[in-house]
């Protein structure tokens, strides 16, 4: 398994040199890392070429560092029914960068992109129709973003006065719930006094 | 001035026809939820349609970065809600991957039997409703029958008809008694005869092949742009079943058949899908028969840091007390990295991207629903058809708003 995606990594790197920074098989996964440039070219070579013939796009989704100085990873995942192996791309995106759509390649990236878009409002160049798909009408923010609350900003209930729902700042009657149940000893880094003496003993 | 209103010209004295615009949903019974589909018609014929999707969405990737990944592991059953296991067996599936457990043999094969029973669920529903949608009332009366049936071996197995909570990382929650093994094996023999009833129903039945017959083509060549799976890809001929392709669990032993389709239309579509509760069924008796063996025999959880230990080591030994404690308040931890796990399920392939960070919660976990890509192509697909056929093709499509609204 994971020598034919050495062969097919080793096949891209020689003629796609310019697309692949670089590439790893973890759990029998293929990963390769392009550039924002790049992508379409590449994109659209796994999808012709006679030994790649990735011919379905099963995945895009993005992946946000909120620590990182390119803030977004981009993941592409594509799957050859023909050849019967996948691969996954992955592309770092700064805020303020906006990526190639590649919905004229593979017409079914239309709904993802615009899934990107709402919930990491990463922007697309080339995109037919780029909407808010599964958030509210008139919604505002990026709900995954790691910045926004899990609660979200407003609430919405039916006004019996008014006759129509309302929107309105969110009120919790109680603590929202963060499962953090992390052990205090472990993860943190505690040096105690003595424990320099174990190094020196290695 | 309203749509369609009738306005001669004053010079040619001709009538000016305006396309029209309606709202199909989110009430519409057809929708098979809520859906709400805005549709241009020229006349009867669908110009353009626009999809409205997100009336369900829960925020479900969202809420699982603050959850465990034990207590991740119901939001699956609240997914496609017409096969709630099926979803549960890539998300353990991905984590099983990222902490190299071995799920005992066992497990293994009681997955692949409620798997399967899933996919019976799953088609019995769509099957008999989509029949429903075109004007047969008879199909759900009698596909819902059966669908109560395997819900009480939901229940049996766990306690829960619909949202069950089975699968777990490292196996199944409990083991199931010999005398629910008896009543499926029994059920399975008797199902072929219920199939039978209902394709004596619909197969040639004249007005259900009018209805589908040609109608919501899907060429070879589409179904790999639009990014189909499952049954959508199977009816235009290509024989592609991740259960056969890259096999998972320990579907490599089963011995079925692949049921494909020719032209791609709503009727192979539901050909091929009673073909597949077919195949399931004898997946079942094979699976009964191999949980029946003495190798079928053994544990069903892989014991280590990311199952419960048994209860009776709990009466005894304090370490086991403690990692009971733990697993169930600050969970388990999975080594940073990322995986992506695809499962077969009833509607195509469901995946679950993960990224781990190392840390007892999801860093991101991404659902890829079979369900949302078919939606998506249907603007590609009902243009140029009657009003009456979106019916046909939602039907056909399978969608479940739980899955693509997340």
């Amino acid at each position: 398994m994971s020598d034919a995606l050495n062969e097919l990594a080793g096949q891209l790197e020689l003629r796609m040199s310019d697309a692949v920074l670089r590439h790893e098989t973890a759990f029998g996964e293929l990963t390769v890392m392009t550039t924002l440039a790049q992508l379409p070219k590449l994109a659209r070579f796994l999808q012709s070429d006679e030994n790649m013939r990735f011919s379905t796009l099963v995945d895009i989704t993005a992946v946000d560092w909120p620590g990182r100085r390119k803030r977004f990873d981009m993941v592409y995942h594509f799957l050859s029914m023909y050849r019967n192996h996948r691969i996954r791309l992955k592309v770092e995106v700064a805020e303020d960068e906006i990526v190639p759509s590649i919905s004229d390649i593979h017409p079914s990236a239309n709904w993802f992109e615009r899934e990107v878009f709402d919930m990491f409002g990463i922007l697309f160049s080339g995109h037919p129709d780029l909407r808010r798909i599964l958030t509210d009408y008139g919604f505002r923010g990026h709900p995954l973003r790691k910045d926004f609350p899990t609660t979200g900003y407003t609430e919405v209930r039916y006004d019996e006065s008014l006759k129509r729902v309302v929107y309105e700042p969110v009120q919790l009657v109680q603590e929202y719930r963060q499962f953090d149940f992390m052990s205090p000893w472990e993860g943190a880094e505690y040096i105690l006094p003595g424990d320099e003496k174990q190094e020196a003993a290695k | 001035m309203m749509d369609g209103s009738y306005t001669p010209d004053t010079l040619t004295d001709e009538q000016k026809i305006r396309n029209f615009n309606i709202n199909f949903g989110p009430q519409h019974p057809a929708a098979h939820g809520v859906l709400r589909l805005v549709l241009e018609l020229d006349g009867e014929i669908v110009e353009r349609c626009d999809p409205h999707i997100g009336l369900l969405h829960r925020g479900t990737e969202k809420l699982m970065e603050s959850r465990t990944y034990l207590q991740n592991l119901p939001y699956f059953d609240r997914l496609d809600y017409v096969a709630p296991m099926n979803q549960e067996h890539a998300w353990c599936l991905a984590i099983e991957r990222l902490t190299g457990v071995q799920v005992p043999r066992r497990a293994s094969l009681i997955r692949v039997l409620y798997c399967e029973i899933g996919r019976v669920l799953n088609h019995l529903l769509n099957v008999t409703t989509g029949a429903m949608d075109v004007g047969a009332l008879t199909p759900p009366l009698w596909g819902f029958e059966e669908r109560e049936k395997l819900m009480i071996f939901y229940e049996r197995a766990c306690g829960a008809r619909l949202h069950a909570a089975y699968f777990r990382p490292g196996g199944v929650h409990q083991d199931l008694p010999p005398a629910l093994l008896d009543d499926i094996e029994a059920w399975a023999h008797v199902f072929p005869n219920v199939l039978d009833d209902i394709d004596g129903l619909l197969t040639e039945n004249r007005i259900f092949k009018q209805r589908t017959c040609d109608i919501g083509v899907v060429s070879e060549q589409e179904a790999l742009d639009w990014g189909f799976s499952g049954a959508m890809v199977r009816g235009s001929g290509l024989a592609w079943d991740l259960r056969r392709a890259q096999p998972y669990e320990c579907y490599d032993e089963f011995d079925f058949k692949i049921a494909v389709g020719k032209n791609g239309d709503c009727y192979d579509r539901y050909l091929v899908r009673m073909a597949e509760m077919r195949e399931s069924t004898k997946i079942i008796l094979q699976a009964i028969e191999k949980l029946r063996a003495p190798e079928g025999q053994g544990d069903i959880l892989a014991r280590g840091k990311i199952t419960p230990p048994k209860r009776a080591e709990m009466k005894t030994s304090m370490e086991s007390l403690i990692h009971h404690f733990k697993l169930y308040t600050e969970g388990f931890h999975v080594p940073a990295g990322e995986v992506y796990a695809a499962v077969e399920a009833p509607k195509g392939e469901f995946g679950v991207y993960l990224v781990a960070d190392g840390t007892n919660r999801p860093y991101r976990a991404k659902i890829r629903a079979p369900g949302y890509l078919h939606l998506q192509a249907m603007d590609h697909i009902a243009k140029g058809h009657q009003l009456a056929d979106v019916a046909a093709i939602i039907a056909t499509m399978d969608v479940v708003f739980g899955e693509i609204d997340r």
